[in-house]
């Protein structure tokens, strides 16, 4: 099985589908665009990686889904056993409706008594099957000495088909197997809904696992490279990493000079250098030279699974928040079992006439149904949560929208979320003609972050490369080459005696002359000053937090308007930042990507990543931006406020119904035909209100 | 009334009917990826090997 986030056209599925189709030993391909995955029968010859390779091959990222999404398929099963459910109570109340319509327009005798058996023979098996989601979770409440929704649910179904059961045998007037059924459906909706929203929110700590680099070259006693598993590997083993690689271990440089890209581990824009003595973790990338690496520390210990670790820490925390649904279950599951008991002694007193007082006590239970209550916060989370798709925003967690609403401090990370987290150069202009001429020859030759944007950059003003003889990159410092008889170097400010600047920048040295600085910015990612200028309209607290050096986060948070910034943060310390101003009683949003941020976007009340974001963070936070555009931020923040106050109306509507019914139930004039209209009003006006999200 | 003796079950046996289909649709797969059918007309490729 194989992830395809990068797929969204009726092209890409059959240019991938016939890309997979071709290779060697495939017998099947099958892509699922609304999972983003293809499913692949294969051979036993045919490894994922070779398909990755075959999948990238035709312009689609891919990667290898392992089996830990089977959870996943788990999850589909529950929600189309939900499904299934929910189509047997709607086939059962329809027709039972039916049948009821003839008992409202006043059917008597023999008749009403045939219409409430059959209605009892739809009812009681549909009953017993669609219910079932709701017994077993009141019965582990109960089990746990515990109330939930699900209690009252259960006992009023039953009591009313119980006592309809009754009254049927006993040729009764009232029979109130519609509603239960009734009852049963819109709450099933309820929680197919809420399970649908809740699907797509994975356990962000396995997943983080998964991205760990699986193998390593190992030099063996004679210094030939072997591949091993990572976790096979031991301290003081030697491994190569080659340029391009992923650091696979935490360990010291041996032999080797290099540049390394720390950007996911620690946020920094500039890629640092890597010598002899150097220590290097896992995770990071090595872009220049080969590097002989000494193991430090491998597997568990590496700095990468103590990141999942802290991941893992910080979600527990988080489940511990209570929903809008779960305080308002609390409130009202003692609540209507006491009214309906009190009820019922109330005219067992009154007329000692059992059967009249289990009868009210039923109707008082059906009346109060809870299922405006339960439809109250599933359908503003699916209206909203559409709403928010279409603004480019998928919301993972069901009650991530809820927690968005209750923020009130905002954290951004800076590189790669407020930034595109690609260098810029500036400045160009300063540069002589000549020397921009040979500034592109010796970017070409090096696949250095900083050279591919100069390279780029230059090439767009039209610059054509100067003839440079003698090229060659010299690993950990840039690259040098000779134009004219004299020696040129693009590279480190230290490598040619420069002071290095506080900003990011390279250096061209040419003969003799005082080497100059080619400065880079950050390009700022489009809609980010809106986003945070908008979270500012909002009255929110805006925070800048970055791994990246003092100088330049400030710089950048003064060019992006944000007056409190916290810069060279490890990620545990932006994870205990963000603890600590939960500490202090604030809500907090964050806002990342990186490696780096997934303990603090876990650790934050409620987190947002952009789609370029690591798997990880991804993973990590409740909702992921689609598109590059950040704008989408500052809506859904309003939208998440205007969500809370629709479920807020909901509640309201759901018990101004009840206050208005329950005194008819408890009068005893709360006919069959009083709580199905009672019901239906209830749960449609609360759907409608909250369609007027949309 | 006596017509009820006849239409009762048979509005029952067509509501049974529309539940079974959904069950085979459900069973089917068919509303396992609704947006790649969705897209999936508008392929421009030829299907040399029609399922039959």
């Amino acid at each position: 099985m194989l992830s395809l986030p990068g797929i969204h056209c009726a092209a890409c599925i059959s240019t991938v589908e016939n890309a997979l189709a071709k290779a060697p030993g495939v017998h099947e391909a099958r892509v699922n665009l609304t999972l983003k995955r293809a499913l692949v029968e294969a051979g036993p010859e045919v490894t994922a990686e070779d398909l990755v390779k075959v999948v990238e091959a035709v312009g689609y990222e891919a990667h290898e889904l392992d089996p830990g999404v089977l959870a996943t398929t788990a999850a589909d099963r529950a929600a189309k056993d939900l499904l299934m459910r929910l189509a047997v109570a709607g086939f059962a109340m329809m027709n039972v409706m039916l049948l009821s319509v003839a008992v409202w327009s006043g059917a008597e005798g023999v008749t009403r008594d045939m219409m409430h058996w059959i209605s009892a023979a739809i009812v009681l098996p549909a009953i017993v099957f669609t219910g079932k989601p709701f017994y077993i979770n009141a019965w582990s409440a109960l089990r746990h000495g515990r109330l939930n929704m699900d209690v009252p649910i259960t006992l009023a179904i039953w009591l009313a088909v119980g006592t309809s059961l009754y009254e049927t045998i006993h040729s009764g007037e009232h029979a109130y197997f519609d509603a239960a059924i009734a009852l049963t459906f819109f709450l099933l909706a309820g929680r197919y809904l809420d399970y649908r929203t809740r699907a797509s929110a994975r356990s962000a700590a396995q997943e983080l696992a998964a991205m760990e680099v699986p193998r390593a070259l190992r030099l063996t006693g004679d210094g030939s490279p072997e591949s091993v598993g990572v976790a096979d590997l031991v301290v003081g083993d030697r491994v190569l990493v080659r340029p391009g690689g992923r650091v696979p271990v935490d360990g010291t440089v041996l032999e080797g000079t290099s540049e390394i890209d720390r950007a996911l581990m620690t946020g920094e824009s500039l890629p640092a250098f890597a010598g002899p003595g150097t220590a290097v973790s896992a995770g990071e990338v090595n872009l220049t030279g080969p590097l002989t690496v000494e193991v430090t520390a491998a597997g568990e210990d590496t700095a990468l699974h103590r990141i999942a670790d802290l991941v893992a820490i910080a979600e527990s925390g988080r489940n511990n928040y209570t929903s809008l649904a779960d305080k308002a279950a609390k409130l009202y599951a003692p609540g209507v079992h006491i009214l309906s008991a009190l009820a019922a002694i109330g005219w067992y007193l009154h007329t000692y006439d059992l059967r009249l007082s289990l009868n009210i006590a039923a109707a008082v239970l059906i009346i109060t149904c809870p299922c405006a209550l339960g439809l109250a916060v599933p359908a503003v989370t699916t209206a909203a949560s559409g709403r928010l798709f279409r603004k480019g925003m998928l919301i993972k967690d069901g009650t991530a929208m809820e927690r968005l609403a209750e923020v009130d401090t905002v954290v951004f990370d800076k590189t790669g979320t407020l930034t595109m987290g690609a260098p810029h150069p500036v400045g160009l202009e300063d540069l002589a003609e000549d020397a921009q001429g040979v500034a592109l020859s010796l970017a070409t030759v090096s696949s250095h972050p900083l050279a591919e944007a100069l390279t780029g950059a230059l090439r767009d003003l039209g610059r054509l490369p100067a003839p440079l003889t003698d090229l060659r990159e010299v690993p950990g410092y840039g690259v040098e080459g000779r134009w004219n008889g004299q020696p040129v170097r693009l590279g480190r400010a230290s490598w040619m005696g420069a002071e290095a600047p506080a900003l990011t920048a390279t250096f061209l040295q040419i003969g003799d002359q005082p080497p100059q600085a080619i400065p880079f910015t950050d390009t700022m990612r489009p809609g980010a000053a809106e986003a945070v200028a908008g979270l500012m309209a909002s009255g929110l607290r805006v925070i800048l937090i970055s791994g990246d050096t003092k100088g330049a986060v400030d710089r950048f948070a003064a060019e992006i308007g944000i007056d409190e910034v916290m810069a060279e943060a490890l990620p545990d310390q932006k994870a205990a930042r963000v603890t600590d101003l939960a500490g202090e009683g604030a809500h907090v949003l964050m806002i990342g990507d990186g490696l780096n941020d997934t303990a603090a976007l876990s650790a934050a009340h409620v987190s947002i990543s952009p789609a370029s974001a690591l798997d990880a963070a991804r993973v990590a936070s409740d909702m992921v931006l689609l598109g590059n555009d950040l704008a989408p931020i500052a809506d859904a923040f309003k939208t998440a406020v205007k969500a809370r106050a629709r479920i807020r109306e909901n509640f309201t509507i759901a018990t101004v119904y009840n206050i208005v019914a329950v005194p008819f139930a408890i009068a005893g004039l709360a006919t069959p035909l009083v709580a199905a209209l009672a019901m239906s009003s209830s749960s449609i006006t609360v759907s409608l209100n909250a369609l007027r999200l949309r | 009334m006596d017509v009820l003796v006849i239409l009762i079950p048979v509005s029952l046996f067509l509501g049974a009917v529309g539940l079974g289909g959904f069950f085979w649709l459900l069973k089917r797969g068919q509303f396992d990826d609704p947006e790649g059918d969705a897209n999936r007309i508008l392929n421009g490729d030829y299907d040399d090997k029609p399922k039959r």
